[in-house]
């Protein structure tokens, strides 16, 4: 692997293995998380959640929780008038309940007291009368229940919204095949489940302006909603976005509770702090939507693709969330990876009485990603044709523009399929015929398969219209040598913090550990959208680039000048500005800052990011297009137990096209972590919800929730494939998502090829 | 007011080797006694169900998840929580191997896994894979897929007995 920037110089510190710069804080609690966050005469906030599904709201009595010693406030609806919410088409959340409920955990009202058990006690003395509608609970449902409706909006009925996008005749291209194929595939529902709770504390200082600390991915986004729903000016506003303990896409949506003790702080005049419990984060849930799949291709006898036809239905739960951009995403991604010359995609979103769902780690991809490879499997199979080859065939050319309009750049897709079939030796293992050979005793047999995918490194349009930057970054620099970089992006456990100061410390020839990284601050730091959608490496790692770029000019300058060399000799590293034709001709990069602030005053910089605009034309096309896309290729060997049905994932060889990895190991650990979240959805997890009772969620905890432990966990074999991408920082492409798309259909492909 | 009425519960322990004593209502758990009464807020919660082991911490030794058992029982005990690990700024070794391998990605499971592993490698200084699976298999991460915890937990012991063990390059970089 080459370790050099663009212009051939070499690089210090992008590709290194370093530390996180949070790390230590992290291996000894000293991480302040949310729930973290003590100030003095701070309350405790209980938020009352409904137990009914689908309900009018008759009455509610709060006079006996505020009669209870200890309680200072309880606010209703009443207190909440303006809807909020993260998609500007849907504004349809309340954050607590005006008039109705609309699923089983939807907040109802909200206590503050001088503790916990205080407002716990008062949550449960307050009163509510519910008048009972008609529970609407599937896909099913949604589709043909038009009365009562959830919301009074939406494209009819119970359905939320209703897309649908041709390119080019696919009736054509479907004349043209070989062979045309339809299947249906339904994907089942899951949530994220980070380890944190969701938590947020309110201040509501002497000067009469809010602080908000809260576990959220995305502080702008909930600046302008509190700014919305709370009626003060956004600048009077303060959120700080603290360290995150995981998010997965859980945590982007503005919150209920983060309006709720931002007005119980207003209102009492003390700190308000609100953390939920793990009940009500299942409810809080915005995680993977079901989805029910038909997709229709026509093939050539070799595989090629000559149209597809995708339908998609999602299961929406009770509120918009991100879901119109979740349901284009549905039918967006399909045509990055093979050629798809004709394309129809429709989707349909519906409300149900459950609790909404949204953007979970591929946000809408993994789905229609999950029909998509199986698909090509059943006809890989119909064609006698070896999967990995087929696929290998007929990949989406670098440097093209799909049928839907969206722009490849670099696509490492081959190179990954080359390295999972040779790593798994899958020339020898597979075959068509060998499935029901069982290896070993009778009862287990083994099967292997592939499936490949490709995910977008930053939506290319922010998510209300506006044509200012996606990511901002400011730098300080001063005279004693120290670098100060903002900006408001949200370490997630990502590590988009070290990623800045590995950045700004390539460029200004310093080690990341000297910098001070200040970030997700609405009031010290410039504007970056969130930790959603794959964006920060690729966003914000170009506007730290040009920030860095903008001061090192500076430095630059006033450093030729005394040395007097020309400007294009001075070189920055270990610390050090010097003549790169006679090296030991230098200065401290301490003293070079000092001789550039003396030159030009203060030095501080910016630098900003916008994507590239997208040729895509029509309504809808501002889902799907991005910078660059990544791309994956997985191989899954499983062992089914013929007696039981139990299947074991023995080991998961997974290749991903990172562009170029700004720190090696960081790359690693999100793609083991998405291998684990993969396997996690194909084999265990599921929000499951009791039909015939409420639509109650049937086990709203950690132990019943299943998800993979150590036990669980396979051997994971991992190939990194550096192929930089032009729009990328040092040629950077996304990781954090990509990686968990192929592996739910490479273990659905191998469970097959075993049984 | 339920605490008001309740006169407080008085212990004395032994935490991160110091001798302590703290006054707190009597039925908080041992979780809520170290975050809330003695302000270390390095032990995290989860659940508070005893489902998901980030609550962990030692108890004379042994691992055990704070959320279940009672301040009170803590009585005359050892407690180690992630705070007493390093000695001065001197890290443990699991919390450095932590920190390199990128064992800590979100760092909300890593005190947990991290005194669990301990209890683990002092009983067993040479760890295999497997008995580190099932000495772990109480505490769940849904950032790493546990691998580059393994790994961390693998170097910490090398280190512990003396041993120079490397992070494999394929662990780094990828094969």
């Amino acid at each position: 692997m080459s370790n050099e920037s663009n212009n051939g110089k070499p690089l210090n510190v992008v590709g290194k293995p370093f530390r996180k710069v949070d790390a230590r804080a992290k291996c000894t609690g000293q991480t302040k998380f949310a729930d973290d966050i003590v100030l003095p005469r701070m309350l405790a906030c209980k938020i009352l959640r409904s137990h009914e599904p689908h309900a009018l709201i008759k009455n509610i009595d709060t006079s006996k929780a505020l009669a209870l010693p200890g309680v200072f406030a309880v606010v209703t609806g009443k207190d909440f008038p303006i809807p909020y919410g993260i998609l500007p088409v849907s504004q349809d959340e309340h954050a607590l309940c005006v008039d109705k409920v609309r699923f089983v955990g939807d907040p109802v009202a909200a206590v503050a007291a001088i503790d916990e058990d205080v407002a716990f006690d008062a949550m449960n003395l307050i009163e509510v009368e519910y008048d009972r509608l008609q529970t609407i609970t599937s896909i099913e449902e949604g589709l043909l229940v038009d009365e009562p409706r959830i919301h009074e909006y939406g494209d009819g009925g119970n359905v939320h919204k209703k897309v649908s996008l041709e390119f080019g005749d696919v009736d054509e291209g479907f004349a043209e095949a070989d062979l045309v194929r339809e299947d249906t595939f339904f994907y089942e529902g899951n949530t994220h489940l980070p380890m944190e709770q969701h938590a947020a504390v309110a201040h509501f200082d002497s000067d009469q302006k809010l602080t908000l600390w809260s576990s959220t991915q995305t502080p702008h986004y909930v600046h302008r909603a509190l700014a919305k729903v709370l009626e003060i000016p956004a600048s009077h506003i303060r959120v700080i976005a603290t360290p995150n303990g995981g998010g997965f896409g859980g945590k982007s949506d503005p919150f209920n509770h983060e309006v709720v003790v931002s007005k119980l702080a207003m209102i009492t005049g003390r700190p308000v702090k609100c953390t939920l419990t793990r009940e009500e984060v299942f409810y809080c849930h915005r995680g993977r939507h079901p989805v029910l799949m038909h997709v229709r291709t026509g093939v050539k006898k070799d595989g090629a693709i000559t149209a597809m036809h995708f339908r998609s239905f999602l299961d929406g739960g009770a509120y918009g969330s991100y879901g119109v951009a979740s349901t284009f995403y549905t039918g967006a991604l399909q045509t990055v990876t093979y050629d798809v010359p004709r394309y129809k995609f429709q989707g349909a979103r519906v409300f149900t009485n459950k609790p909404p769902c949204g953007p979970k780690r591929g946000h809408g991809t993994p789905q229609p990603r999950y029909a998509l490879e199986v698909h090509l499997d059943k006809i890989a199979e119909q064609l006698n044709l070896d999967p990995a080859e087929m696929r290998r065939q007929h990949l989406v050319p670098p440097n093209s523009v799909t049928a839907n309009y969206l722009r490849i750049g670099s696509m490492g897709l081959g190179a990954c399929l080359d390295k999972v079939v040779e790593g798994s030796d899958w020339k020898k293992k597979f075959s068509w015929s060998n499935r029901q050979s069982a290896i070993g005793n009778r009862q287990s047999h083994k099967g292997i398969g592939i499936a490949c995918s490709s995910y977008i490194c930053g939506a290319g349009l922010p998510i209300y219209w506006n044509n200012m930057p996606q990511s901002g970054v400011q730098l300080r620099l001063d005279r004693q040598g120290g670098v100060c970089v903002m900006c408001g992006s949200t370490d997630i456990g990502q590590g988009s913090d070290s990623i800045l100061a590995y950045i700004v410390a390539e460029i200004l020839g310093i080690d990341p550990f000297d910098i001070r990284v200040v970030t997700a601050d609405t009031d010290l730091t410039p504007v970056d959208l969130g930790s959603y959608s794959s964006r920060v490496t690729l966003m914000t790692g170009n506007a730290a680039i040009q920030a860095a770029e903008r001061a090192r000019e500076l430095l630059t300058i006033a450093v030729a000048e005394k040395l007097t060399v020309p400007i294009e000799n001075i070189s920055f590293a270990e610390r050090r500005a010097f003549d790169v034709e006679n090296p030991e001709v230098g200065v401290s990069f301490a003293e070079a800052v000092v001789l550039a602030e003396s030159k030009f005053g203060t030095i501080g910089t910016v630098g900003s990011y916008s994507p590239p605009r997208s040729p895509g034309k029509y309504k809808g096309a501002g889902v799907g297009p991005s910078p660059a896309y990544s791309y994956s290729a997985a191989i899954a060997e499983v062992d089914v137990d013929a007696a039981t049905g139990i299947v074991t994932v023995d080991r998961v060889w997974i290749a991903h096209d990172i562009g170029k990895s700004i720190n090696p190991v960081l790359v690693m650990g999100q793609v083991e972590g998405s291998v684990y979240m993969g396997l996690g959805e194909i084999l265990m997890e599921e929000m499951s919800y009791r039909a015939n009772r409420n639509a109650v969620h049937k086990f709203p905890s950690m132990l019943e929730y299943k998800s993979p432990t150590t036990l669980e966990m396979c051997d994971v074999k991992t190939y990194l494939i550096e192929d930089p991408d032009p729009n990328g920082p040092f040629g950077a492409k996304e990781v954090g998502q990509g990686p968990l798309l192929p592996v739910p259909p490479a273990v659905a492909n191998a469970v097959y090829n075993a049984v | 007011m339920r605490n008001g009425t309740r006169q407080k519960a008085h212990i004395s322990f032994t935490l991160n080797g110091e001798s302590t004593e703290v006054a707190f209502a009597p039925h908080k758990t041992l979780l809520e006694v170290l975050r809330e009464d003695l302000n270390l807020t390095g032990t995290k919660h989860g659940c508070e169900l005893g489902e998901c082991g980030t609550c962990t911490v030692l108890v004379d030794g042994r691992s055990i998840l704070s959320c279940l058992m009672l301040g009170l029982d803590a009585e005359g005990r050892h407690v180690e929580t992630v705070e007493g690990m390093a000695e001065g700024a001197q890290l443990h070794p699991l919390q450095e191997t932590f920190a390199d391998t990128g064992a800590a990605q979100c760092g909300y499971c890593s005190p947990g896994f991290m005194l669990a592993a301990k209890e683990l490698i002092a009983k067993t200084p040479k760890p295999s894979r497997d008995e580190i699976k099932e000495a772990l298999s109480g505490n769940l991460c849904r950032c790493t897929g546990y691998i580059k915890i393994y790994e961390a937990v693998e170097l910490a012991a090398a280190k512990m007995r003396g041993e120079e063990l490397e992070l494999p390059r394929e662990s780094i970089y990828g094969l």
